[in-house]
């Protein structure tokens, strides 16, 4: 009954829907959503995506595929050059150390050098799916930690091209004889043949293929071309006996440098989301339990061995790199688990027989269990383990305000926090700034403006900004949260210092409002506001009535935020929507009223006067043309 | 050739009757700088440099506005006070705008007949505009009678302002080209009425 395409679909979205925004509202985050959806849709809980593991295999190959793709989309040569010392430098680093390293504990236990190089080799790749998808929801990824991590994930997808002509040279010793299939050598002349033929095909047929459809300006057939590059070379490097997954992702870097590649991501990028879910969920369907159960400890202890071992080379790594405390751990926690590659190659070793079948099914479920983890470790590291490091390294660099009395105390000073700033420097009046950016810091001492580095949430802190004595605290720091708490302890410790609060959205306004401060702005609203009028405006309404129109519009707005203050703190959901589109209605009977036309009530109106003349003229002289 | 500058201030143009005629009807005189000042201050915030330089660019200043509560809206108001310093309008070293010529071309709702004793407003136009005229003196420019259209309230077409945009038009260029008596003009009532009387006649031979 689960057997035909439209039923598994079903299934696969079905179990997307229900369990991602759980996890999500959960603070688990979709990656770990999609891959407890797997293990339920599994075979071993619900059974619902088919008997056969081969099928949810497919389905894997085939989100991997894409996902490849559109990571070689991004590896473009400007990039690849810009981290170039990460890339080449940490990544080999990393590679050569994790593998070594698993290699020799593999040693250690008793495995032959042939096959423990292989497992070392395999286990030393991480799972750029997902690294990448949880670095990116978590906000990560343009963290120096982040971009570590992305260099390294890129670095490996390039090196499983060498790994994989290795493996069959690995192989020899243990089948003395190759049976039936290729010599490792023909192996490895194919390999490297594959790889040329999508070079070439790359280089001298996409090109011409694209500037033919973009000559057509047919959009569906570019998007359609996207996916036959992707669907060709996946069954040509099959036919080749090679990695599919490896061919796209070559595919992708040939085709990142070509003029068309904006025009491809933007093609994909809907693809992308909704394949990398079905490849999570594939992983978690993959969890054979039957396998586990029968090897609990054996299990446990290859995963929780080989997750140290790399946790622990890779932060020593980072250290000698020169990452700062916080990011050398989460690089490490990043890059703990096995990735998806690791399928792929304990495949390749038993093909070439490395090792063999039984050897590599433990394997397996080992790399699907870490690849499992990797979500809870980044919640884990979010909680706990950043703080301690953070906290730690910010006890030592945080500055020491000496006797500060300036009337003014900005916590935050970014963008936002900027322009307050630069208006009361330039009215002549003295700033204590607070920020927790180093860049920020240095930016302001080159100006000749001094900054204190240090977290305005500690409340030592704001007692040496000189809160005590301030005139004004004005709360301009990014984050929501964070703000709500700084604003929480001013409140308390200091209940005469008038705030002046930057907030996130309407949610974030009314708590800070709740706090009792008076005086909060929606960080984007000035400027929306403005583009609103400017947009008038622009289409071709009198500069003054413009801004009349805006003017009208916000004081709405404002009393409206206002009064849903009330519901939302009452909590009385269907009174708030109810208000909500009353108040929408109200705007837009407010603005057609005002329409240039078709004012009724202000001074300027004559239509009354109009009317009056034909009476008397005893109407005072409101007299206009 | 003399330059003319209309400062215009109108806050709801989409709905005048006559000052949008008129306005839109000289824009083509060569030698006129119209400047519409709420769509270029639409926040009030007026450039005070800019004014200055635009002043001393011209020689004649027309002040094109409804006329208010007997005076101008707003933003004009707050031109006269921004623009027109002190040692640079006006008092110690005050003379920038020395020998200008400056009127007001305005539009009344109510008929002539209503400007004059025993009209409901009781004064007459130039009596109403002695705030102007006076500004003026001060600044050393010469103030010329207005050109005021009256009972604009009724026009609800172009032809009922055809007749009094000839005349502005009329009266621009003969500003520009020096054709005009400008004493007559200083001494009149109303150039929209008078303006036969003030035009200079074309050379006789």
């Amino acid at each position: 009954m689960t057997d035909s395409v439209l039923a598994q679909a079903f299934v696969y979205l079905c179990a997307a829907v229900v369990f991602v925004p759980i996890a999500k509202r959960l603070g688990l985050g979709a990656v770990l959503g999609y891959l407890i959806a797997g293990v339920v849709i599994g075979p071993w809980v619900l059974g619902l995506v088919g008997d056969s593991h081969h099928s949810v295999m497919h389905f894997s190959e085939f989100g991997v595929v894409m996902m490849l793709f559109v990571v070689g989309l991004e590896l473009r040569p400007a990039l690849l050059w810009e981290l170039r010392r990460s890339i080449f430098g940490l990544g080999t680093a990393q590679v050569v150390g994790c593998a070594a390293a698993v290699a020799g504990a593999a040693i250690a236990l008793g495995v032959d050098w042939q096959p423990a190089i292989a497992v070392g080799l395999t286990f030393a790749m991480s799972s750029t799916a997902i690294v990448l998808s949880t670095l990116s929801e978590r906000g990560l990824l343009k963290s120096s930690g982040g971009q570590g991590s992305f260099s390294v994930l890129l670095f490996q997808d390039i090196s499983v091209i060498p790994i994989l002509a290795v493996f069959p040279l690995l192989g020899v010793a243990v089948a003395s004889e190759t049976e039936g299939g290729r010599p490792a050598w023909q192996s490895a002349l194919l390999l490297i043949g594959a790889v040329v033929g999508v070079v070439v095909i790359g280089r001298y047929l996409v090109r011409p293929l694209f500037q033919f459809l973009a000559g057509a300006k047919l959009r569906e057939s570019f998007t359609a071309a996207a996916l036959l590059i992707v669907v060709g070379i996946a069954l040509l490097m099959q036919t080749a006996g090679l990695s599919p997954a490896l061919g796209t992702f070559l595919a992708g870097v040939l085709l990142a440098d070509s003029e068309y590649r904006h025009e491809l991501e933007t093609d994909i990028e809907p693809f992308k989301g909704l394949l990398l879910g079905l490849f999570f969920i594939t992983v978690g369907a993959q969890l054979d339990f039957g396998l586990i159960g029968s090897m609990p400890l054996t299990i446990a202890g290859m995963v929780l061995g080989t997750m140290v071992l790399k946790l622990a080379v890779i932060r020593l790594l980072g250290k000698i790199f020169g990452l700062d405390r916080p990011a050398r751990w989460l690089l490490a926690f990043a890059l703990a688990q096995i990735g998806e590659f690791a399928f792929v190659l304990l495949q390749f070793g038993v093909g070439n027989h490395v090792f063999s079948d039984a050897f590599a099914k433990p394997l397996i479920a080992v790399v699907a269990i870490s690849m499992v983890l990797t979500p809870p470790l980044f919640i884990v590291l979010e909680r706990w383990v950043l703080p301690i490091v953070s906290e730690r390294g910010a006890k030592r660099e945080q500055d020491v305000i000496k006797h500060a009395d300036a009337p003014v105390v900005i916590a935050g000073y970014g963008r936002f926090g900027q322009i307050v700033g630069r208006i009361l420097r330039a009215s002549g009046f003295p700033l204590t700034i607070l920020d927790l950016d180093p860049g920020v810091i240095e930016m302001l001492s080159n100006l000749g403006v001094k900054a204190y580095y240090g977290d305005a949430s500690r409340i030592d802190l704001l007692h040496a900004a000189g809160c005590e004595h301030a005139k004004l605290f004005i709360l301009a720091v990014d984050d929501p949260d964070e703000a709500t708490k700084i604003a929480e302890h001013v409140r308390h410790n200091f209940p005469h210092l008038p705030i002046i609060a930057r907030c996130r959205n309407r949610p974030h306004y009314w708590q800070l409002r709740k706090l009792g401060i008076e005086h909060v702005f929606r960080e984007t609203f000035a400027a929306s506001w403005e583009s609103g009028i400017c947009a008038l405006r622009v289409l071709g309404y009198r500069a003054f009535t413009a801004q009349r129109l805006g003017q009208r519009w916000r004081q709405h707005e404002e009393s409206i935020i206002e009064e849903f203050r009330r519901y939302e703190e009452e909590d009385d959901d269907a009174t708030y929507w109810e208000k909500a589109r009353a108040a929408m209605g109200e705007a837009e009977r407010l603005m057609r009223q005002e329409h240039p036309t078709r004012l009724e009530e202000d001074g300027w109106d004559n239509e009354s006067l109009r009317a009056d003349q034909n009476v008397d003229a005893a109407a005072a002289e409101q007299q206009t043309s | 050739m003399r330059r003319v500058l209309v400062l215009f201030a109108h806050p709801v143009l989409e709905r005048s009757r006559v000052n949008r005629r008129l306005v839109d009807g000289i824009r083509d005189i060569e030698g006129v700088t119209i400047r519409d000042l709420y769509e270029e201050y639409p926040t009030l915030s007026i450039d005070v440099k800019r004014e200055q330089a635009d002043l001393l660019a011209h020689d004649v200043i027309v002040f094109q506005h409804p006329f208010y509560w007997y005076s101008c809206p707003a933003l004009l108001k707050e031109w006269q006070d921004l623009v027109l310093e002190h040692g640079w309008a006006y008092g110690k070293g005050g003379t920038q705008l020395r020998g200008k010529i400056t009127l007001n071309v305005i539009t009344t709702g109510g008929p002539a007949t209503a400007y004059q004793r025993g009209g409901y407003n009781r004064f007459t136009i130039r009596e109403l505009l002695s705030p102007w005229d006076q500004t003026a003196h001060l600044c050393g420019m010469r103030f010329l009678a207005p050109f005021a259209v009256h009972a604009a309230l009724k026009v609800v077409s172009d032809a009922d302002v055809t007749g009094n945009l000839g005349g502005y038009r009329q009266l621009l260029e003969a500003l520009r080209d020096d054709r005009i008596d400008l004493d007559a003009a200083a001494a009149a009532q109303n150039l929209a009425l008078e303006l036969d009387r003030v035009l200079a006649p074309r050379e006789v031979a």
